[in-house]
C-alpha cells in the first residue's frame, strides 16, 4: 500500500522527442479538465473558506469583516473547547482500540487456511456500510427499550442501561459502535505489511529455535513498525473527522457530552447559518489535521532509510 | 506454544461472531411485525416471522426513489473520476508543458485538504449558481479529489516509454497514444479507481446531507438519515430495521463478489 509515496513520483524532467515543444500548451489540454474542476472545487472553496472565517455573516451574505475575532471568540466558547476536548476523548477511545486490535487480527489471520479467509471477510465486511446503516443498527443494540443489550440484560435479571443517554456512557458506545465499523482497515493495512516481511527472517528464526513469541518481539514486529506508526497517523486523521455517528445516534448529547468539532462546525453552519464562525471552527480542525497528515508524510519518506 | 496459538485464535474466532451478532439482530427484527415489536423485542425469539416489512418497502417506492438517485450520483462520479484522471494522469506523467511540475505537486497538496476545509464555502458556491437539489451537485465535488490523479499519475510512470515511443513513430497522435495503447494497460487501476470512487460516493453523507435537502433529490444514505431521526416515536420499528438491512444488503453482496479489489482499493486510498 505504502509504495505509493509522494516523493517517488516527485516529477523528473524528460526529454520529449525533438520538435515537440511547440506542442507544449497543447499538451497542457490533457490536465485541463481535471485541474478546473481541483480550481473551483478544492483551491476556490479553500481560500473562500480562509476568507470567510474572517467576517461575520450569515445565509444572505457577509455583514462585516471582524478580522480574527471569530478566532479569538471560538477559544473563549466553552462549548467550542467542550467539542475539542470530546473530539480528543473519542481519538483516545477509538485509534489505540483500532491499531491493537487490527495488529493482533492481522497476525492471527496472515494464513491462506479457509478459516482465516472467511473471518477477514467478515471484519472487513461492516467497512463497506454507510454511516446511516451503522448507526441504525448499532441504535438497535443500545436501545433501552427492546435493545439487544437490554434484551441481554433482562435475561441476566439486570436493569437495561441506557447508554446513549448516559453522558458518561454515550461516547464510549460511539467509540464501540466506530470500532465495529472501522476495524476492516487497520487490519488489512496490517496484512499488507505482513505479507512484506521477508520469509527468510522467519527461517533463520526457525533455524535458532526461537519461540513464537522471540519471533514475534524480534522479527515480526520491528519489521511493521512503520506501517505501525502509519495507521496510528492514518486513523488519527479518520477519527478526528467523526461526524455522522453522534449526529445521528445522540444529536451531540447528551448535554453536549458526544458533540466533536466537525458537529459544531456543521451545526454552526447549517442550523444557526454563522458561516463566519463555522469558517473559523473549520480552520481549526485544517491546522489540526495538517499537522498529523504532515506526520504521516514524514514518516511515510522514511520508507528507504531503514 | 501451540496452545498459545489455538487461544489467540478462539479469541479471534469469538470475535468475529460479535462482528456478526448487531447484522443478525437487525436481520431478525426486520422479519418481526411492527405490532409484535411494539410489545417486547423478545418476540423475535417465538420462531414467528413476517415478510411484511419488506412488503411495505416494496409498495412505498420512496426508497427505490433514493436508490436511484445514488445509482445514479456513484455511477455519474465513477465515470468523471475514472476519465478525468485518466486524462490527467497521462498528461502528467508523460506529456511536457509549462508549469507542470509545480502543477502535480499543487495538486499532490490537495490530498492534505479535509473536506471541512472547503465544504462551507463550497455550498455557498452551489447556493448563488442556484444548483442545490440537482445531480449534478452531488456529483461535482467529487470530480476534484485528487487521489484519482495521483494513481493514474503513478499507474502510467510505470508503463514503459518504449510502447508509446513506438507508437509515436508510426505517426500516431497523442490522443491515440493514449486512447489506443496507453489506457488499455491501465485496467487494473482503473478497476480499483473505479470502486473506490463508487464506493466513496455511494456512502458519503455530509455533503449529500446539505446539498439534497428536497426529499425527492436525496440519496440512499441521507434517506435512511431522514427515516432514522423521527426514531423515537416511531411505530415501525420493524420497518425501519428493513430499510437498514435493504441499503446494507446490495453493497455487502456486491462486496462478496469483488472483495479483492475493494479491500486494495480502500487500503491504498488510506495508504497513498
Amino acid at each position: 500500500m505504502a509504495t505509493a509515496l509522494p516523493q517517488q513520483v516527485a516529477p523528473v524532467a524528460t526529454h520529449p522527442p525533438r520538435g515537440r515543444r511547440a506542442a507544449g500548451w497543447a499538451n497542457a489540454l490533457f490536465v485541463l479538465p481535471y485541474l478546473a474542476m481541483f480550481v473551483a472545487m478544492i483551491v476556490v472553496p479553500l481560500a473562500m473558506g480562509m476568507w470567510l472565517s474572517t467576517t461575520k455573516g450569515d445565509l444572505f451574505g457577509v455583514e462585516a469583516h471582524v478580522g480574527l475575532a471569530n478566532f479569538t471568540r471560538l477559544f473563549g466558547d466553552p462549548i467550542f473547547l467542550e467539542t475539542v476536548g470530546n473530539t480528543f476523548y473519542f481519538v483516545v477511545l477509538t485509534v489505540p482500540a483500532l491499531t491493537l486490535i487490527g495488529l493482533g487480527l492481522a497476525l492471527v489471520l496472515n494464513t491462506p487456511a479457509r478459516w482465516a479467509t472467511v473471518l477477514r471477510t467478515i471484519f472487513f465486511a461492516s467497512t463497506v456500510l454507510s454511516v446511516t446503516v451503522v448507526t441504525l443498527v448499532w441504535r438497535l443494540v443500545f436501545l433501552p427499550d427492546g435493545g439487544l443489550l437490554a434484551v441481554i440484560s433482562e435475561a441476566l435479571g439486570k436493569t437495561p442501561i441506557a447508554f446513549l443517554n448516559d453522558p458518561e456512557l454515550a461516547m464510549p458506545a460511539i467509540a464501540i459502535t466506530t470500532i465495529w465499523w472501522c476495524i476492516g482497515l487497520p487490519m488489512v493495512l496490517f496484512l499488507a505489511a505482513l505479507q512484506q516481511v521477508p520469509r527468510e527472517l522467519y527461517e533463520a528464526a526457525a533455524l535458532d529455535n526461537a519461540g513464537r513469541w522471540t519471533t514475534l518481539r524480534r522479527i515480526t514486529l520491528p519489521a511493521i513498525s512503520r506501517t505501525f506508526v502509519l495507521v496510528v497517523i492514518i486513523e488519527i486523521i479518520l477519527q478526528f473527522q467523526l461526524f455522522g455517528q453522534p449526529q445521528l445516534m445522540t444529536l451531540g448529547g447528551p448535554n453536549n457530552a458526544t458533540r466533536p468539532i466537525v458537529l459544531f462546525i456543521y451545526e454552526t453552519g447549517w442550523r444557526q447559518w454563522e458561516l463566519g464562525y463555522a469558517a473559523a471552527a473549520a480552520q481549526v480542525l485544517f491546522a489540526m489535521i495538517l499537522v498529523a497528515a504532515m506526520a504521516q508524510y514524514v514518516v511515510a519518506s522514511r520508507k528507504g532509510a531503514q | 506454544m501451540r496452545s498459545q496459538n489455538r487461544v489467540a485464535i478462539a479469541l479471534v474466532v469469538i470475535a468475529g461472531v460479535l462482528m456478526l451478532v448487531p447484522m443478525l439482530w437487525v436481520l431478525a427484527l426486520s422479519l418481526k411485525s411492527n405490532a409484535a415489536l411494539m410489545v417486547d423485542t423478545n418476540s423475535v425469539f417465538d420462531g414467528v416471522f413476517t415478510l411484511e416489512n419488506y412488503a411495505a418497502i416494496l409498495g412505498d417506492g420512496q426508497v427505490f426513489r433514493w436508490i436511484g438517485n445514488s445509482l445514479i450520483v456513484s455511477l455519474g462520479m465513477t465515470a468523471g473520476v475514472l476519465a478525468l484522471s485518466s486524462l490527467a494522469g497521462y498528461g502528467f506523467a508523460r506529456l511536457e508543458f509549462p508549469g507542470r511540475n509545480i502543477l502535480f505537486v499543487i495538486v499532490l497538496l490537495g490530498l492534505a485538504v479535509p473536506e471541512q476545509a472547503v465544504i462551507i464555502a463550497r455550498h455557498q458556491l452551489f447556493s448563488w449558481a442556484g444548483w442545490h437539489n440537482t445531480y449534478p451537485a452531488l456529483i461535482i465535488p467529487g470530480l476534484a479529489a485528487p487521489f484519482g490523479v495521483f494513481l493514474m499519475t503513478q499507474y502510467f510512470r510505470a508503463i514503459p516509454k518504449e510502447l508509446d515511443e513506438a507508437a509515436m513513430l508510426d505517426s500516431a497522435s497523442r490522443f491515440t497514444v493514449f486512447w489506443k495503447v496507453l489506457l488499455p494497460l491501465t485496467i487494473p487501476a482503473q478497476a480499483t479507481l473505479g470502486i473506490f470512487t463508487f464506493l466513496s460516493a455511494w456512502n458519503d453523507y455530509w455533503w449529500p446531507l446539505i446539498s439534497a435537502t428536497n426529499k425527492q433529490m436525496f440519496t440512499l444514505t441521507v434517506g435512511i438519515a431522514s427515516t432514522q431521526m423521527n426514531f423515537a416515536q416511531t411505530e415501525g420499528l420493524g420497518f425501519l430495521m428493513a430499510q437498514a438491512v435493504f441499503a446494507g444488503a446490495p453493497i455487502l453482496i456486491v462486496y462478496l463478489f469483488f472483495q479483492k479489489y475493494i479491500v486494495q482499493a480502500v487500503a491504498g486510498a488510506a495508504g497513498r
